[in-house]
């Protein structure tokens, strides 16, 4: 299971990244839409979880991208931001299932991922 | 005053504001005073000019009328009493051309002279034949006046000069009221004779009687002195002097206003007889005459009087309804103003809450992820995984960023919700949502909420945004009014099988019957000064209405007040409707 995790904030995504390691899922991480493009045209990622805000292309908009790259790709959307645009939008594109507020809880993450990805597979 | 109170129109309190959020288009209980003043004198005013016209217009008719009628009836009474005298001293001169001195000093030809003019005329009582001496030679009639001397009478100077009298009433030597008829009869060697009669004055009263008078009036002859040659009904008896003063002389028929001895106005008609002495007069009493324009004169005021009455009623009961409605549209504009202005506020609110949350979300999902993995480090390596002291304080960090991130949700949450207009609505989340704005409040001041929501209640349409407003508005209230360590009770139930009752009961100060049916106006505040706008419940009344509800509040002083909300489960109105 290859995970791919796209936020402008470095920190987190980095962060995330090494505490999904760390409980057996392997996830890259990137800061910007043009680098998350690259990244899967190059990888085979099963998953995405995009924050709905990205610098210069929004994460609806990138979804869209890696989908075609990837049409069997799930997406987990998450947000700081509780403008009713983006939840309309986030909600309606991944489900409101798989739209997660910031700060995230790792463990609710990957019961998440693991639905999304719908197989018990990775821990705690 | 209660009464007053209940009819006394909502615009009657307004107090014109000169500017700021609650200035009105125009101040209403001056625009009400204008317009009534203003229609009552252009419809009031013509009436009553037209009114007071017409009122002199049958008076000036009336009177006219009043004297009209007098001056016929003095006219006619006039003839017949002239035709009277002149019929006898007509038929007196041919007797005494018809016969000479030789006959009519033949006691029994004169005797059948006096019972032919009785029979033909009536009312004569005696005859007499007097010579140029003025010696009575020959006389029949009741008295004993033969031989009787008239040459100092004034009468008998009279008839000599002129040729014909006709005295006035008198009493003469019999001493009992009687009137003369004389001529002279000139014979042929210059000498003369003076036939004379005298007459029962009860001619007069016959002649009088004849005419028809009603009660109103009293007909009477007075000599050119003033003395009664008749009886009259009201003024005296006969040979009395008139308690009125004799008329200017006039050759017509003339009808004069003035004041008899009691100071009461009266009618006088009057008529001097021509060639005889009497003055013939009619007195009648100017009240009863004008009976009649009084019961006209009441009427035209009582048709005034109840016209203005109406007008008035008619005038003050449109004016109050327009300018009422004027007001309430008024305060429908206002009201709309300030919702449009209360809900621009919330929409900022909402957006600063959303920035804020969103600019603290950021870094907090950091340090949540940083502290999330020095726990995963403590856990996976054993080093620290036994340190309980190190793990206890990450486990605090991270419920510290868990704490925030649920105020930040919520904030967000909040503000999410503020622009929806349709969605579907769990009510007790919603209620549970707006409490938890207050929670430390009521934690603060010992507040006890309880909320029992009956389960039955399914999901139902509606603004999530109006909902959360309007139970923020009332909880707001409530902890207003309460003391602390009060209770709020929230119960929400089916009502009927498509609406919600809810009801939001506090245990706080309550409100002032007075103020009950005011609450929900705009600007009605008892917080005026403290920061009250006096709109919080206005527009929790017309967002109730907006979502298609109701609301109605029961309150006691002293033991709290009550919030009944009821919501359609179904066809709320949509928006802009």
């Amino acid at each position: 299971m290859r995970i791919l995790l796209v936020d402008d904030e470095e920190e987190l995504v980095a962060t995330l990244a090494e505490r999904l390691a760390m409980r057996g899922i392997d996830a890259d991480w990137v800061t910007n839409g043009e680098d998350a493009i690259l990244k899967a045209e190059t990888e085979s990622y099963d998953l995405s979880v995009l924050d709905v805000k990205i610098p210069r292309i929004s994460g609806i908009n990138l979804k869209r991208e890696l989908e075609k790259r990837n049409p069997h790709m799930k997406f987990i959307f998450m947000t700081g931001h509780g403008s009713e645009a983006d939840y309309k939008a986030g909600s309606e594109e991944a489900g409101s299932e798989f739209y997660l507020i910031k700060p995230l809880d790792i463990r609710l993450l990957i019961e998440k991922i693991n639905t999304a990805l719908n197989s018990v597979g990775g821990s705690i | 005053m209660s009464l007053l109170q209940r009819f006394k129109p909502r615009f009657w309190d307004y107090q014109h504001v000169p500017g700021g959020p609650a200035k009105r288009l125009v101040n209403f209980p001056l625009i009400w005073k204008v317009s009534v003043l203003v229609t009552v004198a252009v419809s009031l005013g013509p009436l009553i000019f037209i009114t007071i016209v017409d009122y002199n217009v049958t008076r000036r008719s009336v009177e006219s009328d009043i004297m009209l009628r007098t001056a016929r009836t003095v006219s006619n009474i006039r003839r017949s009493v002239s035709f009277f005298l002149e019929e006898r001293s007509l038929s007196l001169d041919f007797i005494a051309r018809d016969n000479d001195l030789t006959a009519l000093n033949n006691t029994a030809r004169l005797n059948s002279i006096l019972m032919n003019l009785r029979e033909g005329f009536g009312k004569f009582t005696d005859l007499g034949v007097i010579d140029s001496s003025g010696r009575q030679t020959n006389y029949v009639g009741p008295y004993s006046l033969l031989n009787k001397d008239y040459s100092d009478q004034d009468w008998y100077m009279q008839v000599v000069k002129g040729g014909v009298y006709i005295s006035d009433v008198f009493l003469g030597f019999r001493k009992v009221p009687h009137m003369v008829i004389a001529v002279r009869r000139d014979l042929s060697e210059g000498s003369f004779f003076v036939l004379r009669a005298s007459l029962d004055i009860a001619i007069f009263e016959s002649v009088l009687s004849s005419v028809e008078l009603d009660r109103l009036g009293d007909a009477f002859i007075i000599n050119h002195q003033g003395v009664l040659q008749t009886s009259s009904r009201e003024n005296g008896n006969v040979l009395e002097k008139v308690p009125l003063p004799v008329p200017p002389y006039s050759s017509q028929t003339e009808v004069v206003e003035g004041k008899d001895s009691n100071g009461r106005d009266i009618v006088i008609g009057y008529r001097y007889i021509d060639k005889t002495p009497f003055i013939l007069m009619i007195v009648k009493k100017k009240k009863a005459l004008i009976e009649s324009w009084q019961k006209t004169r009441l009427e035209l005021i009582g048709f005034l009087i109840g016209s203005i009455i109406l007008i008035l009623a008619v005038i003050v009961g449109i004016a109050t309804y327009l300018i009422n409605r004027m007001y309430l549209a008024d305060e429908k504009r206002i009201m709309i103003l300030h919702e449009m202005e209360y809900s621009n506020k919330m929409a900022s609110i909402g957006r600063l809450a959303a920035g804020v949350a969103h600019e603290i979300n950021n870094p907090l999902a950091i340090i949540n992820e940083k502290a999330g993995l020095i726990k995963d480090l403590f856990t996976f390596k054993d080093i620290y995984a036994k340190d309980h002291k190190l793990i206890g304080i990450v486990d605090s960090i991270i419920s510290s960023v868990d704490r925030c991130g649920k105020i930040t949700r919520r904030l967000l949450r909040f503000a999410r919700h503020m622009n929806v207009s349709l969605q579907s609505i769990n009510l007790e989340e919603v209620i549970n949502e707006v409490l938890d704005f207050l929670n430390k409040e009521a934690e603060y001041r010992s507040i006890v909420v309880s909320v029992k929501v009956q389960k039955d209640i399914p999901d139902f349409e509606n603004d999530r945004g109006k909902l959360q407003q309007i139970f923020l508005n009332i909880v707001n209230n409530a902890f207003a009014a309460m003391s602390d360590g009060g209770h709020l009770d929230i119960v929400a139930e089916m009502k009927h099988r498509n609406s919600i009752l809810i009801t939001i009961t506090d245990d706080g100060c309550g409100i002032p019957e007075t103020d009950l049916t005011h609450i929900f106006e705009p600007f009605f505040s008892t917080k005026t000064g403290q920061g009250g706008t006096g709109l919080g419940l206005s527009i929790t009344y017309s967002l109730v209405h907006e979502i298609g509800g109701s609301v109605s509040v029961q309150s006691e002083v002293g033991k709290g007040t009550t919030f009944s909300i009821t919501l359609p489960l179904k066809n709320i109105k949509a928006e802009g409707d």
